[in-house]
């Protein structure tokens, strides 16, 4: 009897703990919604997304540049990353013999591993000073921070793709060899295109670490709140914004932060599902 | 070089072998010359008046730092691993498989991990600091990180119970033992290397994390007397020591410990990994 007692007490105990994550979601969503949302309407939903000026001690409060900021960082950060790390797991896949693999592979899992400050640190003291001898100015841009988070997203990049490139069929490489082709064209024309999917799963998994990178950003992106009109001229990120500005603001000043996390939040929501979406047309 | 022949009448193949080369070289590039440049930089920097007891803006040491990384990894992980572990356990040994509730899990990690720190730190300072008024504290940093890791230690637990064959666990009940047994006394143990090399990955998130900290456990860099008061890890410290732009040298020295220590715990976990991919 006691024994079936205690079966009954672990088992509810067990499906409690499995609610958590569930539960942590809603109050995640309650809390940044019900502190967001009130200051978004009292600047005004147009004037707060789309107002171009950032002036808090005069109550104006325009997040445009920041989202604005926000994407184009993330893009440049696509376009840098997406190559090296897709054809660098291509190389891991099918182009590298056992003892490379052994190498390059824990290589790849550490550079995941490093914390954002450090890279922040790195960009700072090392990516700074060649733009700046390359471009003039500080440095501090969105070309910068594209780089480095170009860098910081390889290991998603590389790590996603490996898994879906290994996940197609040996016989369709086997197929397009026995049709004539060389390694290297049946990996790029038939394996790669089947991969597709997952691939394009990583990609947007990129995507969602990029525009919610925080701390390496601010020490290179130069944080000017306009709408950067080059790619060397400073820019801040929404993240950037919260970081900044957080530990001094009061009243609407600070709820305008929140709200600067609201929307972010709303973006990243929107990729974890595109995420889910085009995961589940892999499978 | 032999193989160049292959690629006399085929110069696109080459050029693709080449770029994807490249790239290989440009990713295990970027690691070393972080890595080369913040030890070389940073050694030298360190001082043993840098590990000093006590914080004080002459000698702006790291020991307190240390020590609250410590600590904080502790408190997060007390709180994380059995709500991971036993959430896992329900997914895996309880739940019925396509179960709307299996679903609705699932989707909430996934949401969870796919959160960024900052939206965390954002949550923590609105609940802990603003809703509950408990100022900045250790503690609520420490629930910050927890549900922070949370999806990490319950995937790779949930990965881990999964790789125990079920023969296992009908020869515990053909033994006469029940579910709970079965479950605390066969399965876990099995799966112990794999639950433990997705808690070391959550220890190095919580040892890295900054975002998430800055506006829940603040940046005293102090060894805080209760769970109530404000103390900063190493990469909050190293925020703080860069931020203010005077302690550069110091700053150096901060990121080499970091990336040792991330080092140490990446080793651990590839070494775990290894191991249970051994054992079945």
């Amino acid at each position: 009897m006691a024994n079936k007692c205690k079966e009954k007490a672990m088992h509810a105990l067990f499906l409690v703990a499995a609610c958590m994550s569930i539960l942590a979601v809603a109050i995640i969503c309650v809390f940044m919604f019900a502190n967001g949302v009130p200051a978004i309407t009292k600047i005004g939903f147009i004037d707060f997304i789309f107002g171009k000026e950032w002036i808090p001690n005069q109550n104006i409060y325009g997040i445009f540049p920041m989202i604005v900021g926000s994407v184009y960082v993330t893009a440049g950060a696509i376009i840098i990353g997406v190559p090296i790390g897709l054809l660098c797991a291509i190389f891991l896949a099918h182009f590298c013999g056992e003892k490379t693999y052994k190498v390059l592979k824990p290589a790849v899992e550490l550079l995941a591993g490093i914390p954002s400050i450090v890279y922040g640190f790195f960009g700072l003291m090392v990516i700074v000073p060649i733009m700046q001898n390359i471009f003039g100015g500080s440095g501090k841009g969105v070309l910068t921070a594209s780089i480095l988070l170009g860098i910081m997203i390889l290991p998603t990049i590389i790590s996603v793709a490996e898994t879906n490139i290994r996940a197609v069929p040996k016989s369709y490489y086997e197929g397009a060899l026995a049709l004539g082709d060389t390694h290297e064209q049946a990996v790029f024309r038939v394996v790669v295109p089947a991969a597709k999917s997952g691939i394009m799963a990583g990609v947007i998994l990129g995507i969602g670490r990029a525009i919610g990178e925080t701390m390496a950003v601010i020490m290179i992106a130069g944080n000017q709140p306009m709408i950067p009109d080059g790619i060397t001229s400073g820019v801040r990120t929404m993240t950037a914004n919260i970081v900044l500005e957080m530990g001094y603001a009061a009243e609407l000043h600070r709820e305008a932060l929140i709200a600067t996390g609201v929307v972010l939040f709303v973006f990243i929501l929107i990729i974890n599902l595109l995420f889910s979406a085009v995961k589940k047309k892999g499978v | 070089m032999l193989k160049l022949k292959k690629y006399k009448n085929k110069p696109f193949s080459l050029f693709l072998r080449i770029i994807v080369c490249l790239s290989a070289l440009i990713t295990i590039g970027i690691l070393c010359t972080l890595i080369l440049y913040i030890v070389i930089k940073g050694v030298p920097n360190i001082t043993p008046e840098l590990f000093a007891w006590e914080y004080t803006s002459e000698n702006a040491s790291m020991m307190p730092a240390i020590i609250n990384t410590v600590l904080m990894t502790g408190l997060a992980l007390i709180l994380a691993v059995p709500v991971g572990v036993f959430s896992a356990i329900y997914m895996v040994e309880y739940a019925k498989k396509g179960s709307r509730l299996v679903a609705l899990v699932s989707l909430t990690t996934e949401t969870l991990s796919g959160i960024p720190s900052i939206i965390y730190g954002l949550f923590g300072y609105l609940v802990f600091v603003v809703a509950l008024g408990w100022r900045l504290s250790f503690l609520g940093g420490a629930i910050t990180l927890a549900i922070m890791v949370l999806p990490t230690i319950m995937r790779t637990t949930e990965e881990a119970l999964k790789a125990v064959p079920d023969s296992f666990r009908e020869g515990s009940y053909g033994l006469g033992a029940g579910r709970l047994k079965t479950i605390f006394k066969i399965v876990l143990p099995s799966a112990v290397p794999g639950i433990l090399s997705g808690v070391i990955l959550a220890i190095g998130r919580i040892v890295g994390e900054t975002a998430a900290l800055l506006y829940t456990a603040g940046t005293q860099a102090k060894i805080p007397e209760s769970v109530f008061e404000s103390g900063c890890t190493l990469a909050v410290h190293m925020y703080k020591l860069m931020s203010e732009g005077l302690y550069t040298n110091q700053a150096y020295a901060t990121a080499v410990v970091l990336l040792v220590m991330v080092i140490i715990i990446n080793m651990i976990s590839g070494k775990l990994a290894k191991k249970l991919q051994k054992n079945y």
